[in-house]
Order: structure tokens, then sequence, then C-alpha cells
């Protein structure tokens, strides 16, 4: 086991990111989710609503992006 | 990329070497100028070729009853007038060419690189950035020259308790300005991701040694299935990018909360 220190967190801190996509994929699950519930209580209203659902979406994703950015910066910029 | 040759011995696959920037002419070690014809370059003319096929020689000889790629290249026009009239509304409709072109452009750079060998152009920050970029200045100097200094009123929260709102506009101004990050990174970071993991699933096939028969069709089998999802994924991030896009014009049009 032999290799410098700083490298080794480069490796750690990113597998830490990595945490964020986890959470990221809570909101998503979150967002859908409750999409899909209100839409099997009222199906007529659903159809109008998916440019919202993918812009919910998108949005708690971007967060989850940030995180994979974080670890691609810890591996390769830093 | 630049600790690959330390830990070599760990990995015998590198399943981000797919989005290295080559020169298509010359040596390998050649550095990449800014005239230099690279794979990028390539893919991206490449791209613009399949929007051309798409959109222009299927639309040349219209008939009434349309040929298929008549019916497609229709459906497409449809598809995004249809989002760009429904969520920014009437007066939205004049910007319609530029986010056609983003659609239509992304989508096919996106199933391009869905082609075996293929390099992904939207797997790079440097390209998706530019149009990320692109769509945030268009914005706010569209927002500027239609509403004047009420733009900034995009700000100011006025249904928020007059207490909150300087905190309010704050967190709104940094939002704003996240927004070409957050609107690039996410279509560069899906692609890359997706096809960093199709890489990934491809070199357990690689690196199983002995438990090849075994390993050797889970791998092919993950392979299959995530190359669907990368399907689906293309296409929902070019409509994501391109209805943000519609959301961003529609702040722009109309800023008051």
């Amino acid at each position: 086991m032999e290799g410098n220190i700083a490298e080794m967190g480069q490796f750690i801190g990113a597998g830490l990111a990595a945490i964020g996509s986890g959470a990221a994929a809570i909101g998503v699950g979150h967002v859908a989710g409750n999409f899909l519930a209100g839409a099997l209580r009222n199906p007529s209203a659903a159809a109008g609503q998916t440019a919202t659902l993918f812009i919910g979406i998108a949005f708690a994703e971007a967060l989850g992006i940030f995180s994979f950015l974080v670890a691609l910066l810890l591996m390769f910029a830093v | 990329m630049a600790n690959e040759e330390q830990n070599s011995d760990g990995l015998e696959f590198h399943p981000m070497d797919q989005f290295i920037v080559k020169p298509l002419f010359g040596e390998i070690g050649d550095p990449v100028h800014i005239y230099t014809v690279t794979n990028v370059t390539l893919w991206l003319a490449i791209t613009v070729l399949a929007v051309i096929g798409l959109l222009v020689m299927t639309t040349t000889k219209r008939s009434v009853i349309p040929s298929r790629g008549q019916a497609v290249a229709e459906m497409a026009y449809g598809f995004v007038y249809k989002m760009v009239e429904d969520v920014t509304g009437k007066d939205g409709v004049k910007y319609f060419p530029y986010i056609m072109t983003l659609f239509v452009f992304i989508l096919c750079a996106n199933f391009l690189g869905l082609i075996p060998m293929a390099f992904t152009t939207t797997s790079h920050i440097a390209v998706t950035a530019v149009m990320g970029f692109g769509v945030f200045f268009a914005v706010t100097i569209l927002g500027f020259l239609k509403n004047g200094s009420s733009f900034l009123s995009l700000f100011w929260v006025s249904s928020a308790p007059l207490a909150l709102r300087p905190i309010l506009a704050i967190i709104e101004l940094i939002s704003y300005f996240v927004r070409p990050v957050s609107h690039s990174i996410r279509l560069a970071g899906n692609m890359m991701a997706g096809h960093a993991v199709l890489k990934v699933f491809a070199g357990f096939a690689q690196v199983s040694g002995g438990m090849a028969l075994l390993i050797v069709p889970v791998s092919i089998l993950g392979v299959v299935a995530v190359y669907a999802l990368e399907v689906l994924v293309s296409f929902i991030q070019a409509y994501v990018f391109t209805i943000l896009t519609c959301v961003y014009l529609k702040d722009a049009l109309h800023p008051h909360h």
C-alpha cells in the first residue's frame, strides 16, 4: 500500500460526491411519484402537466449533476 | 485522465477514453488547435448533415400523403411547436425557429453518439456550454429589450412579504446566474455518464478472466439494457434542454411574478 495521500483524498472525495447522485435520485423519485399519484386521481388533467413534470425532474436532477461534476473535477482536474 | 498511467495495472479498460478529443489527421500526440479538424468537428458536421437530411431533403418533395421521412419531420415540427406555444404563450412563437434548431440538433447529436464507435459531441461541456450560454445571453438581452429595466422585477418577488424580498432577490439572482451552468452540464453530464456506464459494463467482460463464461452474458445483457435506457435518455435530455429554454424565454417575456 504505497502512493501519495493526496491521490487517496481525491478518490475518497469523488466517492463521497457520489452520495449526491443518490440524493438527486430521491428528489427525482419524489417528483415522479407525486406526479403519478396526482395523475391517477385525475387522469384527464395529467396530459397537460407532463411538461411541468419534466421541468421538475430537470431541476431536481441539476443538483445531482453538480455532485457528479464535483467528482469529475476531483478525479481529473485537481 | 491525468493519472491513468499510474493505475493502469488496476483497470485494464478506460471508460473515459472515448471522450478524448483527437485530431483526425497527423500524429496521435499532436496539439489540438482551434483550427484543427478533430473527431468532435467531424461528428458535429455529420450531425448538421443528419439534420439537413431529416428536415430539408424529406420536405422538398412534399405530398398530401407524407412519406416516412416527411412524417417524421412534421411530427418533430408539431411536437416542438406545441411545446413552445404551451410554455411561452402566443408571443413566444416568434422564437420557435431557434428552439426547433436547438431541439433537432441536440436530438441528432445524441442519437448519432449512440452509434457504436461514434463520438458523442454533446458529452463535452465545451459543446453544450456554447448552446447553454447562447440561450442565457439571448434570453437576458431579449428580456431587457422587451421590458427595459422592469425585467429586474424577475428578481423582486412581489408576492412575498416585504421583509423577505431582499433575501429572495439574492437567491433569485444566484439561481439566475447558475442557469447556464446547470443547463449545459445537465446535458453533458447525462450523456457522458451514460456512455461511461456502457463502457464499464463492456469492461466487465474484458476483465472477467477465468469466469468469462459466467460474466460475459451478464455483461452483454447489461450493455443492451443500458443502451436501451440511453436511447430514452437521449430523447429526454433533448426535450428537457428545449423545454428549459422555453421556460427561460417565458421568464424573459413575462418577468412579473
